[in-house]
């Protein structure tokens, strides 16, 4: 068996908020923006989180790359543990783990001409590197990902939304990195710009070997690029299967709302008939319910799930409920008058 | 009769950078109760087109054409028509429930504002029908949370609030510009679900304009597609999505990933929308479709009907386009830059 | 016209190989001041005072410290601006030449308002770029401490500064630099805090990009349009802080004038019947003004286009 690329075992990240009217001395509140996260993604393997906003997606990526501070695991091949690494150890890795972001354009610097900006971590991890060499190690990597090298002195704002998504991602790529987070890359874009900046990920992938986290909230496309999908609720995750298992059996009563509720651009598919509606707002993240987190919109909760935090189980496919498997019908009409009380 | 008649609509703005053609010859008629769907991608002047019919263009806006609301005329009609039609006749809501909705005013107020200028009502009926509506979309605990601010509501609600607040006077009609974008699956569903609801409650008419093909096929009868300002398709929404007839429609309809369907190939429409400021002389799609032809390039391609109910505008023979193939050119492909981005 | 630019465009960049050259966004920004009409009557102005201030002893028939004893005494008869005795300007009360006097209190107030914009802009962009940047205990602590020197009535201070440190030109310089880069601080620091969570910053530090590079590289350039702005209205204020002070008799020592103290003698005689003892200089002064919160204005439209 190979040895995975990233191993994450118990990764939490825990904000300390202040109020705006607390005393310094106030002890501050702690939300728990991830919590618990396990998963282990292999060499050129593509792994999708999806959850809904405020589920702690951008943030477990964020810890991944080390731009908030987390604790427990994440494993990287060689054996070392990245969480926690002082900068000038984790400088090391920065190189092998590249991050795209979700606003393309202000993922940019808009004083700095896109040359500079796509050679930025190239000089950083290579400061002894020659202009030239430079500069022509740029304009490979743009013509890669589908840019005329010739545009190499032009500024972000001189292109359009897809073009800025395509320098992101050239940027990410000059070091040659072993996985690349994406957070959102396609949320920002047209839907037929969209298509175009999947294929690319999904080429540069199979050509570089690469593996991808891929962070979106639109099912579809993480169910599109996606090998495994890890399903976020409130920072906890809810289940995590191989991505045809997941969408065509889906066990957590969470993810099968969520899967029902994704808008299919079919006219004859009646979506009012197969709806699971969650009722309520998501509980604030301060004060998260005890038990399952997700229970208080949950159309199968009892007292267990109340006092009882259900533990992920499963080989390959593992969910965190303590009664999983698919809703039944009495199930989801009673999920759906509570919605309508 | 149709509630809304449209000819010949036409907007322009004046800016630094020439005049933009937003929205060209658009034709279009809504019935009583019934629902349109305006599909197209940023700068395709579909919101434009709302803001016309709505009188609420920028300042350097100018609309031309006819826009007949019940037989009267009300494109560049005098401010006090407009703001009766638009209060009791025509509402609108936003992706932004904020646009709409004063931070600074309790939404008792603020709702019981609109009945008492418009209906004539007394302070007290005018919250106690407040209360009603909230109530009809579904917000919990109406009567004790009308004292409260926007603010204080989440996402969803807020949406709901907006929506109530539209509908207070029971228009006719109903123009929703983006209402689920900025919300997650699960919110835009119940929300979604809701405007359905009160649709077929309060017989009124809708124009839902988005750039989601999912919430589309769900949720209208009747489709118009847009681009580069123009109207490239219309027809219902079945014989649309099962058999697209412009290229544009049928390479967006390819190039979204489906939740519904296991392994096809994303097809990509290349390049990038027109620039505004200096659209092609002939059509619009012409550098990015796959049928193109000599005279698509030097003219502009009229909506003709062409089967019951539908009507394209499109050179390329029905034929042609119903066999469907795949772009002309396979990624990767170099995005031109036309003039500024 | 349009369409073949952007067609040709276009078309040049997909056939050339040589490199196309970007506008950038200052470029830009240089465009959009120069569409601007009153900016650029604002800068014609102050290109013309500032020849004045420089060439104008040149032209001068007389130095300012020179009295012409042909008019002393009977400056409302004699003194009136005239080419024919070099007094372009008149005379001053004394019988000096006000030419002369005027080039001299232009210089003096364009150097001040100058000196204290740029220790405002130096001072207070590195000051509050640092507090953004670095931010929690640290920024807290700086950012107290310029509300405390903001709190305490500056004014007053720098009068009694003056008083008991005797008038001199460097105190003037000294005092009005250590209250000018305080409001500058504050806004760069917002600027600062609001850039820090950008993505393109987070991406650089999410490369490793070490933290001074990240300073100087990408947060200090996009401080530039919003320093630059405030560091061209605050010419003015310092101009008007100066001309207060000199107007108070605690500013520039004789012989060396400002246009603040000409204003104050030109008000002090105005009884006499000496209009243009006020009037010149006074014109100076208020042209002066009005060309840097054009160009301020300019400037501030130019870099941030969306207030379009």
């Amino acid at each position: 068996m190979t040895r995975p690329l990233l191993n994450v075992r118990d990764l939490r990240v825990t904000f300390h908020l202040r109020g705006e009217g607390d005393w310094p001395w106030t002890p501050p509140r702690n939300l728990h923006a991830v919590s618990g996260v396990d998963f282990s993604l292999n060499p050129g393997e593509t792994l999708g989180i999806v959850g809904e906003s405020g589920c702690g997606k951008s943030t477990l990526a964020r810890a991944l790359i080390g731009l908030v501070p987390a604790e427990g695991q994440a494993e990287w091949i060689d054996g070392k543990n990245l969480i926690g690494l002082s900068p000038g150890k984790m400088m090391k890795y920065r190189n092998d783990i590249q991050m795209i972001f979700q606003d393309p354009l202000a993922s940019l610097n808009p004083r700095m001409t896109v040359g500079q900006i796509i050679a930025e971590p190239l000089i950083t991890h290579n400061p002894r590197l020659k202009r030239p060499e430079v500069k022509e190690r740029v304009k490979a990597i743009m013509e890669k990902v589908g840019l005329l090298s010739n545009q190499i002195n032009r500024y972000p704002h001189e292109f359009s939304g897809g073009q800025c998504q395509r320098i992101g991602i050239a940027r990410a790529l000059i070091v040659e990195p072993k996985l690349i987070i994406c957070d959102e890359p396609v949320s920002a874009l047209d839907v037929s710009i969209q298509a175009q900046v999947i294929n690319l990920l999904i080429r540069l992938q199979k050509e570089f070997g690469l593996a991808l986290i891929f962070i979106a909230h639109d099912l579809s496309v993480v169910k599109y690029i996606s090998d495994r999908v890890l399903v976020l609720y409130l920072g906890k995750v809810m289940e995590t299967a191989a991505t045809a298992e997941l969408y065509s059996a889906p066990l957590h009563p969470y993810t099968q709302a969520l899967l029902s509720a994704v808008p299919i651009p079919d006219p004859s598919h009646d979506m009012a008939a197969s709806i699971v509606p969650l009722a309520g707002d998501l509980p604030s993240p301060f004060a998260p319910p005890s038990g399952c987190v997700f229970r208080t919109r949950c159309p199968r909760a009892t007292g267990k799930c109340a006092t009882e935090t259900p533990v992920p189980f499963g080989d390959s496919h593992r969910t965190a409920c303590h009664f999983p498997g698919p809703l039944t019908e009495e199930e989801i009409a009673v999920a759906r008058r509570v919605e309508t009380a | 009769m149709a509630l809304l008649d449209i000819t010949d609509l036409n907007v322009s703005f004046q800016t630094n950078d020439g005049t933009v053609h937003a929205v060209n010859d658009v034709n279009l008629s809504v019935k009583p109760g019934e629902t349109l769907g305006m599909v197209g991608e940023s700068g395709s002047g579909k919101s434009q087109f709302s803001f016309a019919i709505m009188g609420l263009l920028a300042r350097n806006g100018r609309a031309t054409g006819s826009v007949r609301f019940d037989g009267q005329e009300i494109l560049n009609a005098p401010l006090k028509t407009l703001n009766r039609i638009r209060a009791e006749k025509i509402a609108m809501i936003f992706q932004d429930p904020m646009t709409s909705l004063n931070p600074y005013m309790r939404v008792s107020d603020q709702m019981a504002e609109v009945l008492t200028l418009h209906k004539g009502m007394s302070k007290r009926d005018a919250v106690t029908e407040s209360i009603r509506m909230l109530d009809a979309v579904h917000i919990p605990d109406a009567r004790g949370r009308v004292r409260l601010y926007p603010h204080e509501f989440s996402g969803g609600m807020r949406q709901r609030v907006m929506i109530a607040m539209a509908l207070l006077c029971r228009p006719q009609l109903l123009i929703a510009d983006e209402p689920t974008t900025a919300l997650d699956v699960t919110v835009q569903a119940q929300i979604m679900t809701l405007l359905a609801e009160l649709q077929r409650d309060l017989g009124m008419a809708m124009i839902l304009i988005t750039h989601d093909l999912g919430v589309v096929a769900s949720s209208c009868k009747q489709v118009a597609v847009m681009y580069g300002g123009r109207i490239r398709e219309t027809g219902p929404v079945g014989p649309l999505f099962a058999s697209p007839a412009h290229p544009y429609t049928q390479g967006l309809l390819h190039a979204i990933p489906r939740i519904d369907h296991d392994g096809d190939e994303l097809a990509v429409i290349p390049g990038a929308p027109p620039n505004m400021t200096c659209p092609p002389a002939g059509c619009a799609f012409e550098p990015r479709c796959p049928y193109a032809r000599e005279e698509c390039a030097n003219s502009r391609p009229v909506l003709e009907p062409f089967a019951e109910a539908r009507s394209r505008a499109c050179f390329v023979p029905l034929d042609d386009v119903l066999q469907y193939r795949l772009p002309r050119t396979p990624a990767p492909q170099h995005v031109t830059q036309g003039g500024q981005a | 016209m349009m369409i073949e630019q952007a067609k040709m465009q276009s078309l040049a960049d997909r056939m050339v190989r040589d490199d196309v050259k970007g506008r950038s966004p200052w470029a830009d920004a240089r465009k959009r001041f120069f569409r601007n009409k009153a900016a650029i009557v604002g800068l014609l102005l102050l290109v013309l005072v500032v020849l004045f201030a420089l060439l104008g002893e040149f032209f001068a028939v007389w130095s300012n410290e020179e009295l012409d004893f042909a008019v002393m005494g009977q400056v409302a008869q004699m003194g009136a601006p005239s080419i024919e005795n070099g007094h372009y300007f008149g005379t001053d009360d004394l019988g000096r030449d006000l030419f002369s006097r005027t080039v001299q209190g232009t210089q003096i107030s364009l150097m001040v308002g100058v000196v204290g914009a740029a220790i405002a802009m130096i001072v207070g962009t590195l000051y509050g770029a640092a507090a953004g940047f670095i931010g929690g205990r640290v920024d807290q602590f700086m950012m107290r401490l310029v509300d405390i020197l903001m709190s305490i009535p500056y004014m007053f201070v720098l009068i009694l500064m003056l008083v008991m440190f005797g008038r001199s030109i460097g105190m003037l310089f000294l005092g009005i630099g250590m209250i000018s880069w305080l409001e500058m601080s504050r806004i760069v620091r917002g600027q600062t805090l609001s850039l820090k969570n950008r993505e393109f910053i987070e991406a650089a530090r999410a490369t490793g990009v070490p933290g001074w590079k990240i300073i100087t590289r990408h947060i200090v350039p996009n401080l530039l349009g919003v320093v630059a702005v405030y560091a061209t209205l605050l010419v003015p204020l310092m101009i008007l802080t100066e001309s207060f002070i000199s107007f108070l008799g605690l500013g520039i020592q004789e012989p060396l004038t400002s246009l603040g103290a000409l204003i104050s003698e030109g008000a002090d005689t105005i009884t006499y019947g000496t209009i243009w003892q006020l009037a010149f200089p006074l014109f100076f002064f208020v042209i002066t003004l009005f060309a840097f919160f054009f160009i301020g204005d300019g400037l501030r439209d130019a870099l941030d286009p969306k207030d379009r």
